[in-house]
């Protein structure tokens, strides 16, 4: 980590989005992580997303678990609310902030200590459910801030920094992503902010739950040989099905492509998510192709990146339970209250 | 042989086999004495099965109004064969045993001493039902019916009963009145008319209604505001989510768009069901949860962080028999520590503890104006005799006037104007900081919540003193919270005496009769019934103004008892501990024993000789 305090005062030629805010206005305190880590990448790119997406900083809410991953919303959107939960229960804080507020874009950042072993159920449950959010975990394979032990994506057979070998199968959150019914699945790479910048765009755009798996490389525990999740080994069997870009309405297409290699998937609110595929024959759209694509590359000893599998008329928890269009927490007593008349009748009717 | 006499002044109790329809037949039947003025308690005793095994329906019919559990059967109406001895030898001597006569039974299964009423129900039903879902239920009906007139209880009653409940179905109508007059019919003409107990009019009901509490704390949660309900099924619970949803669909949904103003979500767990009421609550809407036990001991993390992060939170308890699973169907007032102390490092929560049906609704509302007020996690502290037993009550009232107290939230006026805002800095005096709630303003007034500790402007800290000033203003803002909860209620003796007793929630029927008892017997005790946890200051001043107090509370290690002596320095000498757990309501035949007992030594034990 690093000690040195940013000015605050911006440079004034530096570039406003539509909102009036600079790149820098997006973001938080200084990291504590290590010098290198992966997650700060992926910080950066939130930051990047947002700022190029014209979001007001304070109408995100950001809510993450326990561990090194779970403590970087403090790194991004200062001017956000944060809420650092408990071990593996964002899922469940962050479903009831947003039937709360639906107002709101809800980001969800997590690890995959947080995610795949304590917190698999609230992680499953959440996708089940289609909570609107963006739900990134930052996946390392290893327990960084208690030293080195391994997670539960960590590889059977990848090696740790003391030389042990993990017996344990992994868990695979992307396949369980889209087999529970997640609307927007993809994997990126904390060294790819070429990639991972534009799905983390669609993910805060998305109308339902989606989720992205980011291999974010530990520097200090597991970025050794043997190891699967280091940067080398990442870098060599990265296997990008796609590169998106994300279009808002406002937004002038501009970069013509070769017949059969685009694909425009619009979005429910008018924006566009625009694929440029890397393999001809990959349909995003395809929830079971995506599942059987992913498993064949990995048994290779793949690792799939890109937009896996989207929805474009993806729903939400609210539009399961019919919830009202205004925010749940904006009402008042006499909104709320059925009053003394009401009451009267149901006391008539238990005599 | 002697029979009981007694008028408006009886407990029956139905031995049933569950799901065979008998519940809606008994309800009625204390609907019925009910009309007739006279107050009736029923309680449903009922194993943690679905279909097969006993279960029974208790009625204490007294026109006192005493609604407590008696103890003691003066009538059996034995429909169980499975339970048939235990029944039978429950009766009280003279009493009666009502049964199915159609197939003959051997003498030796009778008592001597208990007059047996013998009815052919099953005889009677084959007779006139062929489809066997119509025998079984309206078998029930006939029982009813023949014991509307072993009581002496108005047809007509019954009959404006069924008019209300099968409202525009006739057919149902007609076969449900036609089943009851075939009881009447032949115990008039068989038995000839009415036994030693019976039900007399009286005008002693009033305004009162009959609810159970879990119905009325949906209730009460619906006049109170909450938006976001999430829950996870257990018994003794679970109704209280269903009555919540069922007054939502009733009051809350837009007429207009056809939209809900309300989320339920039937989570995966308890841990789920806690954390998204947490969420809710730190975003500003009202939320809740119902649980028993069991449910409380996992959402104790969560209750830990919304204590220390200051969320408000309001969380249902009805409890049950403990510890583990325990006794999932029997009733004790045995999560105080669990509630009052859940999570690790120094915790304390706020816990109400309503007396009946009504309170559960007068509780429920306060709860959700209490936690956004105090900032922090409320209990309302309920259990499966008030949860899960209809119960005559004052009725419910609601002051169309009131605003909810939303507590301290800023808003995005005041942090524009330039207030100061340290989202923990008690700037009060009552230990109660000021929030924000997300997307209140562009620049001010963020900040990340979290369960490290921090300074008062939420930044982390592990710095000793930051972390002191943290622990004391929760500990003034828990003092503050002792004066905005219920506050105790005291009754006093008719004489000056140097005893008094304390107790709470449901044991409070059976303990205003006992004190009655006790008072006709020559022990006078000045009684307070404590609504809340933390202790307004009138507790200890009404302890020290006592020689001995009495606490008397539903749980094996007297609870409540150590709370009081932990929380308010009191002398262990001081507080005299009545403790019932067997899974059963407290009686006030058990109060009045035990209380004997320990004034009256010698008289107590003249008696014993005696008997």
């Amino acid at each position: 980590m690093t000690w040195i305090t940013k000015p605050k005062l911006h440079h004034p030629t530096l570039t406003k989005n539509k909102v009036g805010y600079t790149r820098r206005d997006y973001e938080g305190r200084i990291s504590t992580l290590c010098a290198g880590c992966g997650h700060d990448s992926i910080s950066a790119a939130i930051i990047q997303a947002c700022w190029e997406l014209d979001i007001q900083p304070h109408r995100v809410a950001k809510l993450s678990g326990i561990g090194c991953s779970s403590k970087t919303p403090d790194y991004f959107l200062g001017a956000s609310h944060g809420f650092n939960t408990v071990h593996g229960r964002m899922p469940s804080v962050l479903t009831g902030a947003n039937l709360a507020n639906r107002d709101l874009l809800y980001l969800g950042v997590s690890g995959d200590g947080d995610s795949a072993s304590i917190g698999l159920g609230q992680f499953a449950n959440a996708m089940r459910r289609g909570v609107r959010m963006a739900y990134i975990v930052e996946n390392n394979g290893v327990y960084g801030l208690t030293k080195g032990q391994f997670s539960a994506t960590a590889d059977r057979g990848s090696k740790s920094k003391k030389g042990v070998v993990n017996s344990d199968s992994p868990v695979d959150l992307v396949g369980l992503a889209l087999q529970l019914g997640a609307t927007y699945v993809a994997r990126s790479f904390s060294g790819d902010k070429e990639q991972l910048v534009p799905l983390i765009k669609g993910a805060m755009e998305h109308g339902g739950a989606a989720f992205i798996d980011v291999i974010s490389p530990c520097v200090t525990f597991n970025n050794h040989a043997g190891s699967t999740k280091s940067y080398d080994y990442v870098r060599e069997h990265n296997d990008a099905v796609s590169r998106i870009d994300f279009i808002t309405s406002r937004d002038e297409i501009t970069t013509s492509y070769a017949p059969g290699e685009l694909v425009e998937v619009p979005q429910h609110d008018g924006t566009t998510l625009r694929l440029r595929k890397l393999h001809q024959e990959y349909d995003p759209t395809d929830r079971l192709a995506a599942m059987t694509y992913m498993h064949k590359q990995q048994a290779r000893g793949e690792i799939v990146t890109g937009l896996l599998y989207v929805d474009p008329l993806a729903t939400d928890l609210h539009t399961a339970l019919n919830t009202s269009e205004h925010a749940l927490n904006s009402f008042n007593a006499a909104q709320l209250c059925p009053g003394s008349k009401a009451l009267e009748k149901i006391n008539a009717a238990l005599r | 042989m002697k029979r009981i006499e007694a008028v408006n002044d009886f407990v029956i109790k139905f031995a049933n086999v569950n799901g065979s329809g008998s519940a809606s037949a008994n309800e009625l039947f204390a609907k019925a004495i009910m009309r007739m003025g006279v107050p009736v308690a029923p309680r449903n005793i009922f194993p943690s099965n679905i279909q097969g095994l006993p279960t029974w329906y208790e009625a204490r019919v007294c026109e006192k109004g005493y609604s407590g559990r008696r103890g003691g059967v003066d009538m059996m109406v034995a429909m169980n064969p499975q339970t048939w001895d235990g029944d039978v030898a429950e009766i009280e001597a003279g009493g009666y045993l009502f049964y199915d006569s159609t197939r003959p039974m051997p003498a030796s299964k009778f008592r001597s001493d208990v007059h047996v009423i013998g009815v052919p129900l099953t005889e009677i039903t084959n007779a006139t039902y062929t489809d066997p879902r119509q025998r079984q239920l309206f078998k029930n009906i006939i029982y009813v019916g023949a014991l509307s007139v072993l009581l002496d209880v108005d047809a007509a009653v019954f009959e404006k009963l069924f008019a209300e409940q099968y409202k525009g179905k006739e057919r149902l109508l007609d076969s449900n009145v036609k089943a009851l007059h075939l009881g009447r019919d032949y115990v008039k003409t068989h038995l000839g008319g009415a036994i030693g107990i019976r039900v007399e009019k009286r005008d002693n009901v009033g305004e009162q209604i009959l609810i159970d509490g879990n119905t009325a704390v949906g209730l009460g949660m619906v006049y109170g505001g909450a938006t976001v309900a999430a829950w996870y099924p257990i018994t003794p619970s679970t109704s209280v989510a269903e009555a919540f949803q069922k007054y939502c669909d009733k009051f809350r949904v837009d007429p207009a768009s056809g939209r809900q103003n309300y989320a339920i979500v039937q989570a995966e767990d308890e841990l789920a069901s806690i954390g998204m009421v947490v969420g809710a609550g730190w975003n500003g809407a009202r939320a809740f949860t119902a649980t028993s036990g069991p449910g409380v001991s996992l959402m104790t993390e969560f209750i830990g962080l919304a204590y220390f992060a200051e969320i408000p939170v309001t969380i249902v308890d009805v409890q049950r028999g403990g510890p583990s699973t325990g006794m999932p169907t029997r009733t004790q007032q045995s999560d105080l520590f669990a509630a009052a102390y859940a999570s690790h490092g120094d915790t304390k929560h706020v816990l109400l503890f309503p007396q009946d049906p009504h309170e559960c609704f007068v509780h429920a509302a306060a709860a959700l104006d209490l936690a956004d007020r105090l900032q922090t996690p409320v209990f309302v502290m309920t259990d499966l005799d008030i949860g899960m037993n209809q119960r005559l009550c004052k009725p419910f009232a609601w002051d169309d006037s009131k605003q909810y107290d939303r507590g301290k939230v800023m808003t995005a006026e005041e942090l524009e104007a330039g207030k100061d805002f340290g989202r923990y800095k008690d700037v009060d005096g009552d230990g109660i900081p000021w929030r924000t709630l997300p997307g209140t303003h562009p620049t001010k007034g963020s900040y990340f919540t979290r369960g490290t500790t921090r300074d008062p402007y939420a930044r982390y800290s592990e710095r000793g003193p930051d972390y002191i000033y943290n622990m004391e203003r929760l500990r003034r803002k828990f003092k503050t919270a002792g004066t905005l909860v219920p506050q105790p209620e005291v009754k006093h003796a008719t004489q000056k005496t140097k005893f008094g007793v304390i107790y709470f929630g449901s044991t409070t029927p059976a303990m205003h009769e006992a004190l009655e008892v006790l008072e006709e017997g020559g022990i006078h005790l000045d009684a307070m019934r404590l609504c809340a946890f933390p202790f307004p200051d009138s507790v200890p001043e009404f302890i020290a103004a006592h020689d001995k107090v009495f606490v008397v509370e539903q749980n094996c290690d007297a609870q409540m008892r150590s709370m009081l002596i932990n929380e308010l320095e009191i002398n262990p000498a001081q507080l005299v501990k009545v403790i019932h757990y067997d899974g059963t309501p407290i009686t006030a035949r058990f109060i009045t024993r035990a209380i004997r007992d320990i004034l009256q030594p010698a008289q107590a034990a003249q008696q014993k000789e005696a008997a």
